[in-house]
């Protein structure tokens, strides 16, 4: 492939989305109330209208058939590189809330940063998803203040989320050789500058929902380079399956 | 109020329905035509997020994403659906609360056909082709029924359920013209969905209670046997037009009638769902109470945050 | 099990600038941002919407259709009130 690195970088950014369109997708019709049960499907809409964007230009710089729906759904386990955040499951409410919280505030840098990009139809995905990323940042931002600043038994359950997942943040600023490259041609954003602004970010609304930030200092990694944790693999099951049973039909 | 007086108030409420103007929830009207719409209305709500499940069983495993947004779109709408008629149901004094109550004790009913279960993909297919198809024809007459809050409701329910029967006869299209397997899993599913399709236009006339009344009050427009002769008159040429066969040997055009005659249905089936005997009945239910009854703390954390954030304003108020 | 429950809000939507809000239905939620959240989510999910109002049910007061002959009937014969009333000699056309 002549534009490797940047096909790869795509799939960096895509596959986040994916999967953690795919595990809000697993909550319709089992939320607390009708209301958020809609909310989570407009943010699950939401991710995949991106997703498709970028494998739909990935496919083209591939340059050979595959379509989307190929790259969404025929790599190999290890060919994932999300970061391990977004593939973790929908413990409770509390979990899914942190998740979209922590991916959120990253989510957003990120997309403020890639709308700068020389790259024009990254750029452009970039500023159609910001409008809608703010928004799910505020959702979740939301939601984590009154689970944190509500019950006595919320706040227990945030803070357990919080806690479990905070060791999954660290790897969103790691960098891969992809990045490297696409950053050095001006593609693509150094997520290490991103650290800082991110932390701040989190650890002030933390504060405000009466959360504690969390001191732990070890970090899981791994998924950028498609070693990820043991849920992805039945997330994938479910997402492949079709395609998998049925290979080459259309749909 | 006299008993005479009470007549007098039904009479002239019974007029202005003839006249076909619409009730609003602050009139005054008779005990009986506030039950019997909260009973139909929260039906046709459970049903709406019951109906959310056989589907949304096959949102991870949607074959494309083109197809997957489609399908979180439809039963997201449905969730929507559901909110506004129990939104609407609210309007004649019961809370959602109340009704999600009825529900999960099986105090009230919803629609049987979410009682079989989605086993392949072609089910997406076919609940939307014949499931989304037979609602609509129940549906669509209820843009102008008497109760204001529900014909509103019933007027942004249709317009957003138009994409819905399309959605599923687009996959039904796709496979019935793929390979040999997509066919037979077309086939297959038209096969297991047809009947309980049928049933979901409700009892034959001969055995539906309340029908006189509801027609009275626009509540029904059409007798069910003459919706459901409606339904499979415009269904069989959708399916012979994509290679499907209707599973029923005695379906045979009928020139006299200009309309199709069909076989006899199993009502003991239809009775056996409906009095929660269904294959899936226990597992929707499961399912429902769960969802709320997981999701009691985070409503609970809801609402303990707001009065926090409002004594706060008050003290700073003061 | 709940202890308290959401309140109900009533949602007003403007489709675009130049028209009026519009009531389009109602919703749960536990407060105002949650309402007007929801509101979103619920009610422009089609893109029905540039502006959205919500305000809580109870805060509403209603005219009681029991007092429609006192509150509505007697503007019915003020048919002063409507250009209709006034004769204009045909020769003018727009008035």
């Amino acid at each position: 492939m002549k534009n490797e690195n940047l096909y790869k970088y795509i799939l960096g950014i895509a596959d986040n989305s994916l999967i953690l369109g795919q595990r809000l997708g697993e909550l319709t019709g089992h939320g607390p109330s009708l209301e958020t049960d809609i909310a989570c499907t407009n943010i699950s809409l939401d991710l995949f209208g991106q997703v498709r964007s970028y494998y739909q230009y990935a496919a083209k710089i591939a340059g050979d058939n595959r379509t989307e729906d190929d790259i969404a759904m025929l790599r190999k386990e290890r060919e994932y590189v999300n970061v391990l955040l977004v593939e973790q499951p929908n413990t409770n409410f509390a979990y899914t809330i942190a998740r979209q919280f922590l991916f959120d505030v990253y989510h957003f840098l990120f997309l403020t940063q890639l709308e700068k990009s020389k790259d024009l139809t990254l750029s452009a995905i970039a500023t159609k998803s910001l409008k809608e990323v703010s928004y799910h940042q505020r959702f979740s931002t939301d939601w984590l203040k009154r689970l944190g600043d509500g019950t006595a038994e919320s706040k227990e359950k945030m803070q357990e989320a919080i806690d479990g997942l905070w060791t999954y943040t660290d790897e969103l600023f790691h960098q891969t050789e992809a990045d490297k490259a696409m950053v050095s041609e001006g593609v693509g954003v150094d997520v290490t500058k991103l650290k800082e602004a991110y932390y701040e970010k989190v650890e002030a609304v933390l504060k405000e929902a009466t959360l504690t930030v969390p001191e732990s200092k070890w970090f899981q990694k791994g998924g950028k380079q498609g070693i990820h944790t043991e849920h992805l693999g039945y997330l994938l099951s479910d997402l492949q399956y079709m395609q998998r049973t049925y290979p080459n039909m259309e749909w | 109020m006299s008993e005479e007086q009470v007549k007098n108030l039904e009479e002239q409420f019974e007029a202005r329905i003839a006249r076909d103007e619409k009730i609003e929830p602050k009139d005054w009207m008779p005990e009986k035509y506030r039950k019997t719409h909260i009973r139909q209305m929260s039906q046709h709500a459970h049903s709406e997020i019951v109906g959310m499940l056989p589907e949304g069983n096959w949102i991870t495993r949607a074959p494309s994403l083109r197809r997957k947004v489609a399908l979180l779109a439809k039963v997201q709408d449905e969730a929507g659906h559901g909110l506004y008629l129990y939104s609407a149901t609210e309007t004649l004094g019961i809370s959602r609360e109340e009704m999600y109550e009825q529900l999960h004790t099986g105090k009230a009913k919803y629609s049987s056909i979410f009682n079989y279960p989605t086993i392949t993909w072609a089910d997406m297919g076919a609940i939307g082709w014949l499931v989304d198809g037979a609602a609509i024809i129940n549906q669509v007459p209820l843009c102008n029924t008497s109760y204001g809050p529900y014909a509103r409701a019933m007027i942004r329910v249709c317009k957003e359920e138009s994409f819905h029967q399309r959605q599923g006869y687009e996959i039904m299209i796709k496979l019935a013209n793929g390979t040999p397997e997509q066919k037979e899993m077309a086939q297959d599913a038209l096969n297991r969905w047809w009947w309980p399709s049928l049933m979901m236009l409700g009892p034959t006339d001969a055995e539906s209670i309340h029908t006189a009344q509801s027609m009275k009050w626009k509540l029904k427009r059409k007798s069910n046997d003459d919706l459901r002769q409606q339904f499979i008159d415009q269904t069989v040429p959708q399916a012979e037009l994509i290679g499907l066969t209707i599973p029923d040997p005695d379906l045979k055009w009928n020139e006299e009638r200009q309309s199709y005659d069909f076989g006899e249905i199993d009502w003991d089936e239809f009775w056996q769902v409906v009095k929660g005997h269904g294959p899936m009945n226990k597992e929707r239910m499961k399912a429902r109470v769960n969802a709320w009854e997981n999701g009691a703390w985070v409503r609970d954390a809801a609402m303990a945050h707001a009065e926090k954030k409002q004594d706060r304003k008050e003290k700073k108020a003061v | 099990m709940s202890t308290k429950n959401w309140p109900l809000w009533e949602v007003f939507v403007r489709s675009k600038n130049g028209l009026e809000h519009r009531h389009c239905g109602s919703l749960h939620a536990a407060d105002e941002e949650m309402a007007l959240e929801n509101a979103r989510d619920v009610y422009t999910r089609r893109s029905e919407g540039v502006s959205i109002w919500v305000v809580e049910s109870k805060h509403i007061t209603a005219s009681n259709p029991e007092n429609n002959g006192e509150m509505f009937e007697p503007a019915q014969d003020k048919v002063y009130r409507h250009p209709t009333f006034y004769d204009l000699p045909d020769e003018v056309k727009h008035m």
